[in-house]
């Protein structure tokens, strides 16, 4: 009977539980407002968000690589 | 048995604890917060380069972070390593196993890791004349579904086995075993001060590590199925996951909860991969049904889709520079887009 197994599982569980209970938590408001914030601060150099002007793409040209 | 029945309840307690606290701070979803914001434009990246050479599916690639080099891991038991730049391939490493599930690259782009259903992460020298195997890193139960450098001497793993590693590259050992997902571990991220990390796994949750103790210290609950992608969002305070379950999910950390999902109209395809713009706002999935979504990750809204894969869409990049995004698939194929 491997009581002792499941006792020693339990405990761990319960150990981990206490940690990941213990911690302090922000209001969602707050984390979406500070996203919200990051992303309006860095958008403007997104490459991918603005657009790459043709002059500065280091991909323009359209060449398909082929070793086969 | 007295005691195993208090320690069941006190799990339960906790549990019901932590449930508590976070709906305490759930005053709104990231979705209403973010109505006032503009809408991201609609993007339609063109294909600039198609990048031919594996013959069988590609399952893994990553982009090295001088923002010019790029490796491909396929089953076809080759790496492939391209100058994206000229449209040229640079390098090729053949593999002992074919069956690769994962592929990155040093800091320096000196070493690259592979690994797959062998269980074990294969580094490999390439700056000199020939590619030099220089670790087998053995000790895994499971597949290596996942590896990520932080050094030239440092690697972290995840595996099959339900565990992740930290190895040192120095002695071939792992320093450090995470242990406490009760699925298979598909996918991690590391923070930026590489104090953290985080995980996705086949029990459907994603976890915070503290590294250097080994340390779950968060869970987070939302998806029902496989994760089998992880990206930090570029502030370090959330992340965004793919899953089988057909959705992505935002989790910010401060918050301990999912603040958004992103789910299609008709969602039938699983998520394969996932990678995000330079700020975040731009959000590319790769799915079964072998397209790429573009999602703005702030509105949850689908704003524009990469299509021209033949098959599955297996893994997505974008370098550091965020200039583009690469997809790559099933169909042996890799192209990359803005």
């Amino acid at each position: 009977m491997s009581g002792n197994n499941s006792i020693a599982h339990a405990r761990k569980l319960v150990e981990q539980l206490r940690i990941e209970a213990g911690i302090e938590r922000i209001k969602v408001s707050k984390a979406a407002a500070d996203l919200m914030q990051y992303c309006e601060l860095h958008g403007r150099s997104d490459p991918l968000l603005v657009g790459v002007p043709t002059s500065e793409n280091p991909f323009k040209d359209k060449k398909p690589c082929s070793i086969l | 048995m007295g005691e195993l029945d208090v320690l069941k309840k006190e799990a339960e307690t906790l549990k019901t604890q932590i449930e508590t606290a976070r709906k305490a701070v759930n005053d709104t979803t990231m979705e209403a917060a973010s109505s006032g914001v503009a809408p991201a434009p609609r993007i339609q990246p063109k294909a600039r380069r198609t990048l031919k050479g594996h013959t069988a599916k590609i399952y893994a690639l990553y982009w090295a972070l001088d923002n010019k080099l790029m490796v491909s891991g396929s089953q076809d038991g080759k790496l492939l390593v391209w100058d994206t730049h000229a449209g040229i391939l640079a390098n090729c490493v053949p593999l002992k196993s074919a069956w690769v599930m994962t592929v990155s690259f040093s800091p320096s782009a000196g070493l690259v890791a592979s690994g797959g259903l062998d269980n074990m992460c294969t580094i490999v020298n390439i700056s000199g004349e020939k590619p030099k195997t220089m670790r087998e890193l053995d000790g895994h139960d499971g597949y290596v579904a996942c590896s990520r450098f932080l050094s030239e001497t440092s690697i972290l793993t995840a595996s099959g086995d339900q565990t992740c590693g930290l190895w040192d590259l120095e002695t071939g050992k792992q320093k450090q075993s995470f242990l406490n997902h009760v699925g298979d571990c598909m996918c991690v991220a590391l923070a930026e001060d590489q104090n953290t990390f985080i995980s996705g796994a086949c029990d459907s949750q994603a976890k915070l590590w503290d590294i250097r103790d080994g340390q779950c210290k968060q869970s987070f609950i939302g998806h029902t199925g496989d994760i089998n992608a992880i990206s930090y969002m570029p502030n370090g305070q959330a992340f965004i996951t793919g899953s089988d379950d057909c959705t992505l999910r935002m989790f910010d950390m401060r918050a301990d909860q999912e603040v958004m999902c992103y789910q299609n109209a008709q969602p039938t395809a699983g998520v394969t991969s996932l990678s995000l713009s330079l700020s975040g706002r731009l959000l590319f999935a790769g799915y079964d049904d072998f397209n790429c979504n573009i999602w703005d990750s702030l509105k949850g809204e689908k704003i524009g889709v990469l299509s021209g894969h033949d098959n599955r869409v297996s893994c997505t990049g974008i370098p550091s520079d965020g200039m583009c995004v690469s997809t790559g698939s099933w169909d042996s194929f890799l192209k990359i887009w803005n």
